[in-house]
């Protein structure tokens, strides 16, 4: 007659392994050594947490090596870096949100911010809504626009330019010299810096209408240079990976080649190169340098691009910050940095976040 | 409609490297033939050479001449696109359009040509080609459904209904049942048999008793050796490369002694 086996209390497989809680004695232990070691030298909240997740790593990492051996607790230690070097890259991304949302909410709650321009804004006006405590003034609708309505153009410009650059580079150049050159220069002009891309377009425009020319269309020619390696760099990329199958495919069906390119390869790849325009949009719509030069400052509203001096929301924060309105309160100001800060955040936020919804409207459907 | 196709002294290289050397062959008009033979040794790249579709793949060429009724496929001045229009693919891994539904896979070679069709002529053609694949019973209630949606083998008679909607002279088939499971593949076999009634078939297969059953004759290719071309050693009726072959590289394949 078998007895059945009872299960035993301490499993003999879990022998030499720390028990469960562990960790939280080692935690709490280390936080109030930390407390009492930062009491000697001086308290700060930034220092006692550092020095909490310091002790707590080396805490557990040691306690592991007395009872769990060499391999748990390089496991632990590789764990602990891990984990520290993701919080560290997290920092100052949740503190640049934090600023922009604490300073920046009152502006972009403000009545009016997003409807109004500058105009008639002066540092009277500045001045006397800061004596009489009432609301500030004036708005970022010129900014919005301008900024909407160069990165439009900038978009039209480097899309095509871009996708058959890309077209040319997976389809047609089978590799050759030619394409070596595109695809160096493509890096190089990656890696060229934003002001220099405002100071060509400038002096391309200089040049032919002109010294001094600043239009919107000139910024969005500057814009251009900084998107059509990204959007040629991730078409490729996207164009890359459509099996050749498919073409194959498309051939063995009497498919002329430009055809399978048009209405097969395309198709397939859509997804993925209408996220990565997507995402150059929301890489140059912050751009400053090359608007500076480029776009001039307006104050007013202005939806020509061809024609008169354009504002953006980036030249718009640099110059509410560094010539407020009124330098004598600049307190208004800055408010409006700060909102219009946040709003170029919440777009590019936006953009992203059109850039996965793009991806997945666009892939192709595998339902069964 | 159904062609022959007569190869004579068929040289195919990949840049430098000669990878098939010296066929001669003639693929009889509505009849099946299966190219056999180890792996490497040619039998797709000479497939391929028959639609020109190895062009696809840089540096390939050929010497020689295939002729389609007659008219030789490499002469000057002959456009590839046409020889594919007449002469259809179906490739070793299903390939249906993945942006497409399963009508639109069937009506690829129509459309992607931008050739204006009715609807009902369409929902027509959608029909026969289906049904000629087999395919039309299983899918007839969802096709605006995706074509990646179906099963291996349903994907793969999917893209010989596509291949056979533009109404080809010879379907050439590259180990068209290698990927799918032994129900998939007595399908297409049964598949096979209805074709040749229209079509011309060629089929390369790695599986023997594939070839015995679908084949009217048999092509064996070998290879000497890595590097070496590969070569067309003997072709006959299937019933004599299976039970009297006349070579003694063939007996030794077909009856698995190497290979």
């Amino acid at each position: 007659m078998a007895t059945l086996m009872t299960e035993r209390k301490r499993s003999a497989l879990t022998r030499g392994r720390l028990p469960k809680y562990t960790p939280y004695v080692v935690a709490g232990s280390a936080i109030v050594v930390a407390a009492a070691l930062m009491a000697l030298i001086g308290f700060n909240a930034f220092g006692w947490a550092v020095l909490s997740a310091v002790l707590f790593a080396a805490g557990n990492v040691a306690s592991s090596a007395v009872v769990e051996g060499r391999r748990r607790a390089t496991d632990k230690l590789a764990t602990s870096l891990v984990v520290g070097a993701f919080l560290v890259a997290l920092l100052p991304l949740v503190s640049v949100i934090w600023t922009v949302l604490v300073n920046g909410v009152p502006g972009l709650l403000t009545p009016g911010f997003l409807g109004t321009s500058m105009k008639g804004v002066t540092g009277a006006v500045d001045n006397a809504s800061v004596a009489g405590h009432t609301q500030v003034l004036g708005g970022v609708y010129h900014a919005l626009l301008g900024s909407v309505l160069i990165t439009f153009w900038a978009t039209l410009i480097s899309v095509p330019v871009g996708l058959l650059t890309s077209i040319y580079l997976v389809e047609y150049s089978a590799d050759n010299k030619f394409s070596k050159v595109i695809t160096f220069l493509v890096d190089v002009m990656t890696g060229i810096p934003s002001i220099v891309a405002g100071l060509f377009a400038a002096a391309f425009f200089g040049l032919i209408m002109g010294p001094g020319t600043k239009t919107g269309f000139v910024a969005a020619l500057a814009l251009s240079v900084l998107m059509i390696p990204v959007v040629v760099r991730s078409s490729e990329e996207m164009l890359k990976i459509v099996p050749n199958e498919l073409r194959e495919a498309a051939y063995a069906l009497g498919v002329r080649k430009w055809r399978t390119i048009l209405k097969v390869v395309i198709p397939t790849a859509i997804s993925g190169i209408a996220s990565g325009v997507t995402l150059a949009i929301a890489r140059v719509i912050g751009e400053t340098a090359p608007l500076l030069v480029t776009a001039g400052f307006a104050t007013q509203i202005n939806s020509n691009v061809f024609a008169g001096w354009m504002a953006s929301l980036p030249t718009f924060i640099y110059t509410q910050i560094m010539t407020p309105t009124s330098p004598s309160n600049p307190d208004p100001s800055a408010q409006r940095a700060w909102a219009a800060a946040l709003l170029l955040i919440l777009l590019v936020m936006l953009l992203n976040l059109g850039a996965r919804l793009v991806a997945r409207l666009f892939a192709p459907k595998t339902g069964r | 409609m159904s062609k022959r196709i007569d190869v004579s002294e068929l040289n195919v290289y990949y840049s430098d490297f000669l990878a098939v050397e010296d066929v001669s062959i003639t693929l009889d008009a509505k009849s099946v033939t299966a190219f056999i033979g180890p792996s490497g040794c040619g039998k797709s790249t000479f497939l391929r050479t028959l639609n020109r579709m190895h062009e696809v793949i840089p540096g390939a060429r050929v010497e020689g001449r295939v002729l389609l009724d007659g008219d030789n496929l490499y002469a000057d001045g002959v456009d590839p696109v046409t020889v594919r229009s007449q002469i259809g693919m179906v490739f070793q891994r299903p390939n249906p359009f993945p942006t497409m539904s399963i009508r639109d896979n069937v009506l690829a070679g129509v459309k992607l040509n931008n050739r204006r069709i009715s609807r009902a002529d369409a929902d027509e053609l959608v029909e026969k080609s289906l049904q000629s694949a087999n395919l039309w019973n299983e899918v007839k209630d969802r096709l605006q459904k995706p074509g990646s949606g179906l099963s291996g083998g349903q994907q793969q008679r999917l893209c010989i209904a596509r291949a056979i909607a533009v109404s080809p002279d010879v379907i050439l088939m590259d180990e068209p049942c290698s990927a799918l499971d032994p129900i998939s593949t007595l399908a297409i076999e049964d598949l096979i048999n209805e074709l040749k009634d229209e079509y011309t078939v060629v089929i390369v297969t790695h599986n023997m008793q594939q070839a015995a059953r679908v084949s009217d004759k048999t092509a064996f290719f070998n290879i000497a050796g890595t590097g070496k071309p590969g070569r067309l050693i003997e072709f006959a009726e299937t019933a004599t490369i299976f039970n009297n072959p006349g070579q003694k590289s063939t007996e030794d394949y077909v009856s698995g002694r190497f290979g």
